[in-house]
This record gives structure tokens, C-alpha cells and sequence, in this order.
């Protein structure tokens, strides 16, 4: 679990570095999102949950990734980690090749902590 | 060029990066759906028209067992691994936590024109929408003597997990080592490709280690593996070389429950102690007897992007009685997926937009091989607007490289994971 936590500080600190800080600092209010958008984004959210839990959370002690608690840095570096082989897995390897970059952002701002 | 395309957020994307709300709100939907089946099509569909319509949505589920048991894992039970507890999970969380009536009864029949269905017990309920997740029915007539000896408790199917699973475990207990396990596959598609080599792995593992002598042996209607081919037989001829005997191309006509008997449309007959007989599938009974089962009177027809059927307006079919796009497996993680796409396409058709053009849906299947290793198959669907129907993402999807103990981790907390989302 320590070694879950190392290993996402450190994609953390690759994937501030990568962006310029592209992905923070252009937050919008969820008031700016017309209800027909957060149907849509939530609906593509929803995907993740079969294994992920609803809304990102999954069961206490899952070790399937409860992505609820992760930033949306990390869900976006790490799902574009497996589309590209950066990251090894067991099957997320196989499935992040199955969404657009835009839609793994819809979800990661969607299911991810913003702070 | 990926990063490109990455850090150009979508004006959605750059939307929601605000603090939103867990579940969407779509405060405007307004009416009467109702949902007949609480499988993992059903009770995932009920569930998420509450939630994503801000529980706007009167949403009510007809179902007649109070407690839903799960057919992924229900192997594991017939293997001894499980027990049938653990696979079960009451039924109340939807109503407590999502608001959704529950109403234990069974749908007798469905009014189009009126839109309203009628209960058992002569109720009518009204609705707008109508979400038709009535599973399969196993077609018992197809094998001669399988329906009488089926009543009688002589050959299970324990195809819908419940009381079979539970009968099916007793019967190999029951059974003295040095006997002999028959089950079949019959000709795709049906309820779960990989379910049949799942369960003839489990009970080989089963009998591996406290029937030695026993043997287990696999008849498959298909001309090969239709799932997980290389892995399956891989691990048969490494773990249970001298138990398990597959034989592809056997299709069973005719059992005898008394004398244990299987009957073959050209092989010889063959004896066995414990006979699992799993007849050809269709869509489940209302589906049939309503008429939108409507290709060949076998599964439902629908417009992918909305699973609205094509003979019977406002009913959306999901779930294993849907004739399936290319590559789409009649699986509960599928389902469960579909429903998610019909419960956003309803919320938003009852809010007066347009469902969305392009909805997505996954899929993983997890099968044990032995207590403790698992493979999978997974894939993604896209609708495609032209092809008017889901197709798979190129380049997505695939099976684990070999099986492995990390895998049973997963697929053990992915079943309670699906649970909660579908059930809680």
C-alpha cells in the first residue's frame, strides 16, 4: 500500500512537470456545466464502476483502486501510463485503449479529488 | 502527439474541473419508469435512473426473490471454494439508499399500446418507460427427457444461480470418488461464453484434491473453446491432465435422469453420476411470450444507442436478452453496462435532450482455473452511429498473458464491487 502511495507521489510530481501546469488553474465552477453535460460525464464515469465502485468508491479494503480518493492528475497520467505500456497491468492496459484522451479527462475530473 | 491531444481538455472537460457533485442532476426529468428483472441489467438500470436523474425519476423495480445471487462466482460454490451466502445480496439497498420501489411479484404481461404491465396478482402498474431485463429461459424442450428430469431433481442446470447452485455442490459431494462429472456447452451464444470451462475447471480442481479418481468430462456443442481458448486448455492440460477430457463438437439430444444417461445427435450415448445439462438459451420468458423477443422468437432486436426495442416503443431491453452486437458477451459486467446507458438515455429523453450519440459500455470477465489463479477477457464498445450498432474500440481489449493469483485478488473484489454498484 506504501508502495501504492510512493509510486503515486512520484507519477504525481512526472505529471506536474509533463503538463507546465497545464492541468491546474482552469477550473471552472460545476454551475458552468449545462445539466445535459454532467448527464453525459457522468454516464462515462459510470463506466469505471463495474470494478471501481459507484462513483469511484469502491469497497472498504478493495484492491481494486478506489479512484474516488485519487487526484485528477493521477487518474488521467496513469490511465494515459497504460494506454502507452508505461504502466503494467492486468487489465487496464487493455481497457484505457478503449477511451479517448478526452473522455478519460471527462472521468478523471469527474471521479477525481480536486484540491 | 498523445500528450498533444491529452492537455487539450474539452470545454466539458474544463467544465467539470470545478468541485461537482457526485451524482449528476437532472432535476427536469420527470415520469414513471418501471423495471421488470433485478439481475445485474435490472438492479443496476433502477438504481442508476434514481441517480442520475437526481432521484427525480419514479422508478420502480418488479422482482420476485428478495435476495439477488449472483452467477458470476457461482462457480466457486459448485467448486466448494464459496459458499452460496457469499454470492447473495438482499435486495433492500436500492429502496433505502435510491429510493426505488421494490415490488416482489412477477410480470405477467406487458400492455404497449396502454404502457402499463400487469403483476401476478392482477395489479396493473402504469409507466412511460418501460426497462425489460428479464435474463434467458433455458430451452428444456430441446433436450428430450431434460424437463422431467429436471422436476425430479436428477440433472441440474444451476445455469441461474440459486437453489441448483447449492443442489449441484450437494450432488458432488454426494458423489463417490472415482465418478464421472458430465457437463455440456451448448451452441453460442448463450448466458456466459467462458461460464461452462469456468465451472468444468472448478470442479476438476475440486476433484484434484479430494476425489483424485474421479474424472470430469467437458462436451462442447461449439467446434472449439469459445472463450479463453488457449488459456483454458492450457491449464486443463497442466493442472488436469488426467481428469478433465474435453470434447468439442458433441451435441446433446436426450438424457435419461434415472440410469444417467446422455444422448448425442451422432455419438454414442455415455453414462455419468452427476449430469449438468445446459440446453440451448433464449431471451427470458416475457421477452418470448410478448413478442419482443422478435428475431427468430429467440432475442430481442434494439436500437443499440438507446437498447430501445424495435417492435415495442418506450420498452428498452438489457442484458442477456438482447441479441448482442459484434464480440459483445451476455455477461453481468455487460449488463450492467448497458444499463447504465439506458438509465442516462431515459433521463435525458425525459428531460427533452437527446440521448447521447456515441454511449460506451465495457466489459471484464474473470474466470478461476484453480482456488486461487484467474484469467480474464475484457473489451470496450462504442456505439457507431453509422453502423447503428456497438462495435469494439481497435486496439482495446484482450485476455491475461497466463494465469495468475493476482488476477484472484481482483476478480474476487471486482464481484463485490459490481455488487455495490449494481445492488447498494
Amino acid at each position: 500500500m506504501n508502495n501504492l502511495k510512493l509510486r503515486a507521489a512520484r507519477l504525481m510530481a512526472c505529471a506536474a512537470l509533463a503538463s507546465g501546469g497545464v492541468f491546474t488553474g482552469t477550473a471552472a465552477q460545476a454551475s458552468d456545466m449545462s445539466p445535459e453535460m454532467k448527464l453525459q460525464a457522468a454516464s462515462l464515469a459510470a463506466t469505471c464502476a463495474n470494478c471501481h465502485g459507484t462513483n469511484g468508491q469502491g469497497i472498504e479494503g478493495s484492491a481494486v483502486t478506489g479512484l474516488a480518493n485519487l487526484s485528477v492528475e493521477y487518474i488521467k497520467t496513469n490511465m494515459i501510463w497504460f494506454k502507452t505500456g508505461q504502466r503494467p497491468a492486468t487489465v487496464m492496459h487493455q481497457l484505457s485503449k478503449g477511451y479517448t484522451d478526452e473522455q478519460i479527462d471527462i472521468i478523471a475530473n469527474y471521479l477525481g479529488k480536486k484540491d | 502527439m498523445q500528450r498533444r491531444q491529452f492537455i487539450q481538455t474539452s470545454a466539458l472537460a474544463t467544465a467539470l474541473l470545478g468541485g461537482m457533485p457526485l451524482s449528476a442532476t437532472a432535476k427536469s426529468a420527470k415520469g414513471k419508469v418501471v423495471v421488470i428483472g433485478g439481475g445485474y441489467g435490472g438492479a443496476t438500470a433502477a438504481k442508476y435512473l434514481r441517480v442520475l436523474s437526481g432521484n427525480q425519476l419514479d422508478v420502480t423495480l418488479v422482482e420476485p426473490n428478495s435476495s439477488f445471487v449472483s452467477c458470476p462466482m457461482s462457480n466457486l460454490v459448485v467448486g466448494g471454494i464459496r459458499k452460496i451466502s457469499e454470492i447473495s445480496t438482499p435486495y433492500t439497498g436500492l429502496g433505502r439508499n435510491h429510493g426505488v420501489k421494490m415490488v416482489k411479484d412477477y410480470v405477467t404481461a406487458i400492455d404497449v399500446e396502454k404502457r402499463q404491465v400487469k403483476l401476478k396478482n392482477g395489479q396493473t402498474l402504469p409507466y412511460d418507460k418501460l426497462v425489460l431485463s428479464p435474463g434467458i429461459d433455458l430451452m428444456m424442450d430441446k433436450i428430450e427427457g431434460l424437463q422431467s428430469a429436471n422436476n425430479n431433481g436428477q440433472i441440474l442446470q444451476a445455469w441461474k444461480a440459486g437453489p441448483e447452485t447449492v443442489g449441484l455442490r450437494k450432488q458432488l459431494e454426494a458423489m463417490p470418488d472415482g465418478g464421472t462429472y458430465v457437463l455440456n456447452v451448448p451452441l453460442a451464444p448463450y448466458r456466459c461464453p467462458p461460464g461452462p470451462y469456468e465451472r468444468a475447471s472448478m470442479v476438476a480442481n475440486y476433484f484434484k484434491q479430494y476425489k483424485p479418481k474421479s474424472k470430469v468430462l467437458l462436451l462442447d456443442a461449439n467446434a472449439d473453446v469459445t472463450s479463453k481458448g488457449k488459456l483454458f486448455k492450457s491449464v486443463w492440460a497442466s493442472e488436469y491432465k488426467d481428469i478433465l477430457e474435453y470434447r468439442p463438437n458433441m451435441k446433446v439430444t436426450g438424457v435419461d435422469g434415472a440410469t444417467k444417461t446422455v444422448r448425442f445427435e451422432f455419438e454414442d450415448a455415455i453414462k455419468g453420476d452427476v449430469l449438468n445439462i445446459l440446453p440451448d438459451q433464449r431471451a427470458g420468458k416475457l421477452a418470448v411470450d410478448s413478442g419482443i423477443a422478435n428475431l427468430n422468437g429467440r432475442w430481442a432486436e434494439v436500437d443499440y444507442m438507446t437498447f430501445e426495442s424495435t417492435v415495442a416503443p418506450n420498452v428498452h431491453v438489457i442484458g442477456d436478452s438482447v441479441q448482442g452486437a459484434p464480440m459483445m458477451p451476455k455477461s453481468g459486467h455487460m449488463a450492467n453496462s448497458q444499463a447504465k446507458v439506458v438509465a442516462a438515455a431515459i433521463v435525458a429523453q425525459m428531460s427533452g435532450w437527446e440521448p447521447n450519440a456515441t454511449p460506451l459500455t465495457n466489459n471484464t470477465c474473470y474466470s478461476y482455473v484453480t482456488t486461487k489463479n484467474v484469467i480474464h477477457v475484457a473489451s470496450v464498445h462504442v456505439y457507431n452511429a453509422e453502423k447503428k450498432t456497438f462495435l469494439t474500440v481497435p486496439g482495446s481489449g484482450g485476455v491475461s498473458a497466463e494465469p495468475n493469483e493476482l488476477e484472484g485478488t481482483y476478480a474476487w473484489n471486482w464481484a463485490q464491487n459490481i455488487w455495490a454498484d449494481t445492488l447498494v
